[in-house]
């Protein structure tokens, strides 16, 4: 440690730090408008100027490096001036719009120019104009109000991977642009909104709809990807107006991505917000009590194995725990959260998680991608493993894959086949590859679900356990053997057991025709036109999409900002959401309706609050009791074989690795329903709308 | 007064052949490699004794910079970049060192190559000289061709490459980061210090970065010692540099002379004396135009070096001097290098984008006279708001000419304001009462 004195107080820093992180330790607070922690360190806007004694100028605390004995002074004046000085210079060429800005209130330049401005101007020429920039249907850019920070640029080049943005012209005249003017292809581009420090870069689906201060904020969960990403809700009234991240460096550090943020607006349209009853061919309202009423005539002398359940991805885990606990109350096996059909080995928890956990990606040294694009899949994590790309230099972060890319990955990766086939280079060492793996301390792999969800995939995933095993993926203290979910109630859903039981139907054979009575949970994300037309449907969610126009009886459930949820991301990690909002209508939370109807169907569930519920699942799995954290199982992943090469545990089927998510804007009802993201897949995925046309 | 005998640069004035015969001739390339086999420690320390002070303006004594090269290699390769991007405006030195003494500068270079462990020199030229670096690079074949560079470069076992890259025409890559940053092939805009290019360079390597003529002196003091050098000029001012005039007097040039020898004497030997005479002189500018204005009452007596120009709060800077009469509009002057820095401003860092806009439009209603007087003292503040706050000293250097008018001509610029007031009334801008809410004035 290196002890620096700021302000006549010693403080212990690590060496290497900067100025600006000694004086936050000594509990200085230094303005800043271009440094952030998470981006290099610019030292253009020079607010953060302070005094070192026996340094001749002022210098720039966030990038002064400390050294032993240094003294720092924050509060002189000297600094003082400084800070006025700069704080002038940034106001004179900015527009004094703050009434009609969307940053207002919670703009950086605001705050500390009530810091640190002075109450009058003594500019008095003309003022700089900069042409907006159009970047797309997602930033909204008002240039004049740049104060050339930077912030954008290095965020697009160091995290998003997307080098769009940059600085043209010189002196006053510079300008941050897109060069060519082309919408930001990053799906982390609505990050941009919250690094940047003033008005220039706001939200432009949400412009001018709401001031930062009438928002009530809740903490909550992000359902669109598996990452499990912290969020804020702020709503204003019952509406939910926005989304934006929470920092948790452990998760998503501060970042959330396009789909997280942006589709709050489908989650105003399109929604279920009463019963409803299909009679005659024809769906009709009814009230909640005549729909369980006729719901359980309808289930009167059904057998429990004709009886099935589906739940989808978006689920909270106290749901499928309600639905699973009514299903075998029914006397059903029949349940399945695998609406895409995929294949995991449940024997230990270890066997479908991300076991290195996200944060282990900081020091994992090589990196196998099997059948998975975490750029699509989970941005917020393609961004983590870029971030250990360039943190390792050339050559330090191997990363090899196994199925090909739609778009850039954003850092570099050898592609080793289309294929599974490829695994059988890696496995029998032809591959130079595995010798990478073999020789990584801490080697990654990452199996996604375009290998899961093949027809072969058990045969996929055990090869790619073997190969684990045979490069030593799984050693001393850590778990490199990822599976990359995108469902995010996915591993909330097998940590409960909504699987199939023993004599159960999984989630493909319930379909044409395999049980009479189907309860999809939120399920749309499967071919619904495969279900026996003689099935009665029922269909419990919160979004009219595809599963809803088939349903027989419709129970409108609550989305995702409207109830408390449990979720469980890719990692194991359990974390709970809060309610932002109400649901419309007469919608309600779901385990609610799944109590209510358990009552009418004479199979009364055993608890009554939410409480209970959690104890509930705690019983099931204990994991459900430690909320924020990851669990490991005590035996750890079990080993399949023993190490040793030995021939590939079945035959690959052929074909290569298709691509998971052919859109990324439209992955599950509430982004089907947002015009915003349908504007986003316009403009980004012309090839696939083409395609669809 | 420089004697010839003395003089380093003796073909400045390309009339003897520039090439490579002429030079060895003229003494270059005489045996290099006894030179480096003093050894490393022995040429910096002889750099250190001869008291050279950087020649692009800074004034950083240049065998100290050598040694802050690293001594041993951590396997990073060290590299001397030479900055030719001579945009200074008046200034005008190192372009005859490079069109006409190009043998001079490729030698030195080696010297100061072997002297911080560089195999890789590297020359930023300015965009707009294009037969200088014709002639550098004539020049570079033609000791290729000779051996004097390359692999073994001149017999010495050191090896030697020395690459020439032609910038594009912005002031700010002549600051040494700034200038890393364009030969790296990015924006041209200076980085944070620390670290210093001795740790963190070109490419990430420790570097140097000295000014053509630092450089190009290097040979002459190793062959005749640091001793020869220091006993010219004054102490801690040694040697004799390349200076210019130009402007109003009878004969602008550019020409080699001692360190500390008066500026009025200087005017008269070399620049043909002011036109119209000394009384008609109305200030100098001493060195380039990012040092403040002197007036003719301290021309009189300051000596032309570093410490001498600092004590009357100016500079020597390049040492190039733009004498200015009294035809001359010495407002419209400052506030056409007010417009200079406001367009070569990089925008990089606040007070300088910001700041150097703000001097040139006051500046330019200086020049009209229409403002009020207490907006001299807003365009001080501004100027020293702007100095010492940057990250580059472009913001010192557009402040400091400004500085230097206010200092020296204050009660011409008052005039002004008086003299348009009284022919226009007010000067309709929007007026900021003592205390109050401003009002618009008609």
């Amino acid at each position: 440690m290196v002890r620096v004195i700021v302000d006549g107080t010693p403080v212990d820093v690590a060496p290497g730090s900067s100025a600006l992180q000694a004086c936050e330790a000594a509990g200085k607070e230094i303005p800043r408008f271009c440094y952030h922690e998470r981006l290099s360190v610019a030292g253009n806007c020079r607010m953060c100027l302070v005094q070192v004694v026996r340094a001749p100028k002022p210098v720039a605390s966030c990038g002064f490096p400390v050294s032993e004995g240094m003294e720092i002074l924050t509060d002189t004046e000297v600094v003082r001036r400084a800070r006025r000085a700069v704080m002038e210079f940034l106001l004179i060429n900015h527009p004094l719009d703050c009434p009609i800005c969307d940053q207002g209130g919670e703009c950086d330049l605001q705050d500390q120019a009530y810091g640190y401005g002075t109450g009058i101007s003594r500019y008095q020429e003309d003022k700089r104009a900069v042409t907006d920039k159009n970047l797309g249907p997602l930033v909204k850019t008002v240039m004049t109000r740049c104060i050339q920070c930077t912030r954008c640029v290095r965020f697009s080049t160091e995290v998003a991977g997307t080098p769009e943005l940059g600085m043209v012209s010189r002196g006053e005249n510079a300008e941050i642009t897109t060069y060519v003017e082309k919408a930001l292809t990053s799906e982390l581009s609505g990050n941009l909104i919250d690094i940047c420090p003033v008005g220039a870069l706001t939200a432009k689906p949400s412009a001018f709809h709401a001031r930062s201060w009438e928002y009530k904020k809740t903490d909550s969960i992000d359902v669109m990807d598996a990452v499990g990403t912290n969020i804020q809700v702020q709503a204003r009234g019952g509406e939910v107006m926005r989304i934006v991240p929470r920092v948790n460096d452990e998760v998503n550090e501060e970042w959330l991505s396009d789909k997280g943020r942006f589709s709050v607006d489908g989650l105003k349209r399109r929604r279920l917000d009463r019963p409803w009853v299909r009679v005659h061919g024809k769906l009709h309202p009814a009230s909640w009590q005549d729909t369980f009423v006729s719901l359980a005539r309808r289930l009167d002398g059904v057998t429990g194995d004709r009886i099935g359940a589906i739940a989808g991805d978006l689920c909270d885990a106290e749901s499928l725990c309600a639905l699973k606990d009514l299903m075998v109350a029914l006397g059903s096996s029949n349940i399945d959260c695998r609406q895409d059909g995929a294949w995991y080995d449940t024997s230990a928890r270890e066997g479908y998680l991300f076991n290195s956990d996200i944060v282990g990606l900081d020091d994992a040294d090589a990196l196998l991608l099997v059948g998975a694009n975490p750029r699509h899949e989970a941005p917020v994590l393609n961004a983590r493993i870029r971030k250990r790309f360039l943190h390792a230099g050339r050559g330090g972060f191997p990363i090899a894959s196994i199925g090909g890319f739609p778009t850039d990955p954003t850092y570099d990766v050898t592609v080793l086949g289309e294929g599974p086939d490829a695994l059988t280079g890696l496995l029998d060492g032809s591959s130079p590859f595995a010798e990478t793996l073999k020789n990584a301390k801490r080697p990654m792999i990452i199996l996604g679900h375009a290998a899961l969800t093949r027809h072969d995939a058990e045969v996929v995933y055990k090869a790619c356990r073997q190969l684990a095993e045979q490069v030593g993926v799984v050693n001393d203290g850590w778990n490199g053997f990822n599976v990359l979910h995108t469902a995010a109630s996915r591993a909330g859903a097998l940590d409960l057991g909504f699987l199939p039981g023993s004599h159960g139907l999984a989630a493909t054979n319930m379909l044409r025709g395999g049980v009479d009575i189907l309860w999809l949970l939120g399920a749309d994300e499967f071919p619904i036109d495969k279900i026996g037309p003689d099935t009665f449907v029922i269909y419990q969610g919160h979004h009219g999409d595809a599963a809803a126009a088939r349903a027989d009886i419709i129970l409108p459930g609550a989305a995702y900002t409207e109830k408390p949820g449990t979720y469980v991301n890719t990692a194991g990690r359990v974390q709970r959401s809060f309610r932002a909002v109400f649901p419309p209508g007469e919608a309600k939370e779901d385990w609610r309706i799944l109590r209510a109807f358990s009552e009418v169907a004479g199979h009364t569930l055993p608890y009554d609050t939410l409480e209970a519920l959690r104890a509930r699942m705690a019983a099931v799995n204990p994991v459900f009791a430690h909320i924020g954290t990851v669990e490991k199982s005590p035996a750890g992943l079990a080993r399949l074989s023993d190490g040793s090469p030995t021939n590939v545990p079945g035959d690959f089927g052929s074909g290569e690795f298709r691509p998971l998510i052919h859109d990324y804007y439209q992955t599950n009802p509430i982004s089907r329903a947002s015009p915003t993201m349908a504007e986003c897949s316009r403009v980004y995925a012309p090839a696939h709308a083409v395609a669809a046309e | 007064m420089l004697q010839d005998k003395d003089r380093i640069f003796t073909n400045l004035y390309g009339q003897d052949d520039w090439k490579l015969a002429g030079a060895r001739r003229r003494g270059d390339w005489d045996n290099t490699a006894d030179i480096l086999a003093k050894g490393r420690d022995a040429v910096v320390a002889e750099m250190k004794a001869s008291g050279l002070r950087g020649r692009g303006g800074a004034g950083f004594p240049t065998g100290l910079k050598w040694s802050f090269m690293p001594k041993q290699s951590d396997g990073r390769p060290h590299y001397l970049v030479i900055n030719g991007d001579e945009s200074e405006p008046g200034t005008c030195k190192d372009r005859e060192v490079m069109r006409h003494e190009p043998h001079k500068l490729i030698e030195s270079a080696l010297i100061a190559s072997f002297a911080m462990g560089a195999h890789a020199a590297y020359i930023y030229i300015r965009g707009e000289f294009f037969r200088e670096a014709e002639h550098l690079q004539y020049a570079v074949d033609e000791a290729y061709e000779a051996g004097l560079i390359g692999k073994n470069a001149s017999g010495s076992g050191w090896d030697f490459d020395f690459y020439i890259h032609r910038g594009a025409g912005a002031y700010i890559c002549g600051e040494e980061t700034a200038l890393l940053e364009s030969l790296e092939g990015k924006k041209g805009q200076p980085r944070m210090k620390p670290p210093f290019p001795a740790g963190v360079g070109l490419y990430g390597c420790p570097t140097t970065v000295n000014n053509v003529e630092s450089i190009s002196v290097a040979s002459t003091i190793m062959r005749r010692g640091g001793a020869w050098f220091a006993g010219l000029g004054r102490p801690n001012n040694t040697g004799s540099k390349l200076m210019a005039i130009s402007g109003h007097v009878n004969t602008p040039c550019v020409f080699e002379e001692e360190l500390g020898v008066p500026l009025k004497e200087i005017i008269e030997k070399h620049g043909g004396g002011v036109r119209g005479g000394w009384d008609n002189l109305l200030a100098v500018i001493p060195g380039g135009c990012s040092v403040p204005v002197l007036p003719k009452s301290i021309c009189e007596t300051v000596l032309m070096d570093y410490d001498s120009l600092r004590a009357e709060r100016s500079g020597l800077g390049t040492a190039c001097m733009i004498v200015m009469d009294k035809s001359t509009d010495i407002i419209e002057a400052i506030a056409r290098f007010s417009r200079f820095f406001k367009h070569e401003s990089c925008g990089q860092c606040t007070p300088c984008r910001e700041g150097t806009g703000w001097m040139m439009r006051m500046m330019d209603r200086m020049v009209q006279g229409r403002a009020e007087l207490d907006e001299i003292d807003l365009l001080e503040q501004v100027t020293r708001q702007v100095e010492g706050n940057t990250i580059c000293a472009l913001g010192d250097a557009a402040a400091w000419p400004v500085q230097g008018l206010i200092r020296h001509f204050r009660p011409e610029m008052e005039a002004r304001i008086r003299q348009y007031k009284a022919a226009l009334g007010s000067t309709g801008l929007v007026q900021v009462p003592a205390h109050g809410i401003p009002v618009a004035a008609e």
